[in-house]
């Protein structure tokens, strides 16, 4: 046996380890759903059940938090995405010293700790008396939201043809027609996409709403809360269904975003 | 700035952008965080005494942490864990980033970065709790590894650090993968050839070619992992115990519990610093700008 033929095998070892290592923790919490025991467990399996499910659709705290969660999500939307789209515009368009400094300032809320986000915000805020509950969820968690739709978008805008402004200009075009109907129709396929890692990002966090939520409990902080008072395999049940919406999710929208590569580079082969 | 930003959208829609932009980074980005350090420089006051003759700067916020032996345990025992949470993710996502980068086919590296993403999207409060279940005293590792002999009775490995930083491994193993993934896309595979056929073994050809090639990416995954360890609430809480406490718990504590949220900005403020500081450190020692990182 060679030593190439040995490295194919070590590869190949590493990688199988490495998928399993990543996806039996979420297949175990899954199967543990079904197994008829009062503690999430997958041994020894008591037999199957659905009645998790049940009890996960009486829990009236599951959907107020659910409800807030959504609320949270889609006011993270409505205040980031302009922002987002705002900064990435400012950054394709501006050159000069300031640039680098604005920049780091713009990306710096992706390199601090989601904690101390939501501390930050908190303290601020009560200067303002307004005390920790959704719509302080939704101002801390803008603050960092808006640094990946920015990215995102700035994505986009790099492959923008200027000509194209160029040319509606001078054929009499005015400066708000040129957004509406060349800019933000190009933006648009970045902009939905932005969307929905805004809503992802907001409906998972944990760390920065912690702090500013209030007595307004998001779904997040309801199921670790669940982990540590009170789990039983309900908890395991909601997991599952929120696993089985974020894989569909990710495979639409990869499946979205390949479809556009392929698209883009057939346009540029013609 | 601005002209430019006239010149190419007209007025109206630059003083809305400049708008947007100004409210983000004044009143959600640079003012809180100045509030809050300004914040730990004063004392705990009530509401009436606020503005009155004992509401001076301090240093008595940070003095406490230094005075109280648990806390100071715990917030050097965060720094170290969360450096060897880093190096650990790094020494896992290395070979796999390497094999997608230039080994897999494209078919085989598209594949393998969506499985990759798939768990990356999932909720980490979830792939914790998976975690929970896992190294549980009753769970599926403990009745493995008995069966397989390897232990006589059950480990609690949700009293220590290890479950706490296994579950970081796994929470934030991605944030490493893609940044040096990144990297090494970049490099020529044609210099990697070049160097086999000069007669370097693959573990010079790494150490002198490709690792130095991958720095930049190397840099950035350090910073995430490590910031975003020594920075979690979640992993810790779930898996760790009340011995295995992590600085943001003691953190949190200090706000909800001690309410005392002058002592709490002060410890918040030497976390940021801490990371502000891992960054700084990486970046020398890869020396890479932070041009190269925000990539």
């Amino acid at each position: 046996m060679s030593s190439q033929s040995l490295l194919k095998w070590g590869i190949r070892a590493y990688l199988t380890l490495f998928f399993i290592y990543l996806f039996i923790p979420l297949i175990i919490m899954s199967t543990a759903t079904f197994n008829d025991s009062r503690f999430p467990t997958i041994m020894p399996w008591k037999g199957f059940t659905l009645k998790w499910f049940d009890a996960l659709w009486q829990d009236e705290g599951m959907w107020q938090a659910l409800g807030n969660s959504v609320w949270v999500a889609a006011g993270v939307m409505i205040v980031a995405l302009p922002i987002g789209v705002a900064c990435a515009l400012f950054l394709s368009t501006v050159e000069g010293k300031g640039k680098t400094f604005v920049y780091s300032l713009m990306m710096s809320p992706l390199l601090t700790p989601g904690v101390i986000i939501g501390i930050s915000t908190l303290i601020f805020w009560k200067g303002l008396d307004v005390t920790g509950g959704i719509f302080l969820t939704v101002i801390a968690q803008t603050t960092f939201i808006a640094a990946y739709i920015m990215l995102m978008v700035l994505a986009r805008l790099q492959r923008f043809d200027r000509t194209l402004e160029q040319a509606a200009l001078s054929l009499g075009a005015s400066h708000w027609q040129i957004f509406r109907r060349i800019m933000l129709p190009y933006l648009k396929p970045a902009i939905i996409s932005a969307a929905v890692i805004a809503f992802l990002q907001s409906f998972e966090n944990y760390n920065t709403t912690l702090f500013v939520k209030g007595y307004d409990t998001t779904l997040t902080v309801y199921i670790a809360s669940k982990v540590r008072t009170g789990l039983t395999p309900a908890v395991n049940a909601l997991g599952l269904v929120m696993i089985s919406i974020t894989v569909l999710l990710a495979i639409a929208y990869e499946v979205k975003r390949r479809r556009e590569e392929a698209a883009n580079s057939a346009n540029h082969d013609a | 700035m601005f002209k430019q930003l006239c010149n190419r959208f007209g007025t109206p829609i630059s003083v809305g952008i400049a708008a947007l932009l100004l409210v983000w980074l004044i009143a959600l980005v640079i003012l809180p965080q100045l509030l809050m350090v300004d914040y730990s420089f004063r004392p705990n006051l009530l509401p009436s005494e606020i503005g009155g003759p004992k509401d001076s700067y301090s240093l008595v916020n940070y003095v406490t942490l230094f005075n109280n032996k648990i806390h100071l345990g715990i917030f050097f025992k965060t720094i170290w864990s969360s450096v060897m949470v880093t190096a650990l993710t790094l020494v896992v996502s290395y070979p796999l980033a390497f094999y997608l980068a230039k080994v897999a086919t494209p078919k085989q590296a598209a594949l393998c970065l969506l499985l990759l993403i798939i768990p990356f999207w999932i909720n980490e409060i979830l792939r914790t709790f998976s975690w929970y279940i896992i190294l549980a005293y009753n769970g599926p590792l403990n009745a493995m590894l008995q069966a397989l002999g390897l232990i006589d009775r059950p480990l609690r490995f949700l009293s220590g650090n290890g479950g706490v930083m296994v579950g970081m491994v796994y929470a934030y193993i991605l944030f490493m993968i893609f940044p040096l993934y990144n990297a090494l896309e970049s490099l020529d595979a044609n210099q990697i050839r070049a160097a086999r056929n000069l007669g370097a073994s693959w573990a010079k050809t790494h150490l002198r070619i490709i690792i130095p090639h991958a720095k930049p990416g190397i840099a950035t995954g350090c910073i995430m992992t490590f910031m975003l360890a020594a920075g979690s609430y979640a992993v810790p809480a779930l898996l760790g115990s009340p011995g295995s406490r992590w600085f943001t718990q003691i953190i949190y504590n200090w706000f909800f519990e001690g309410g005392n949220w002058n002592q709490g900005a002060a410890y918040a403020f030497l976390l940021l610093i801490l990371c502000i500081g891992f960054i700084g450190l990486v970046m020398k020692v890869f020396k890479v700008g932070l041009g190269d990182i925000a990539k």
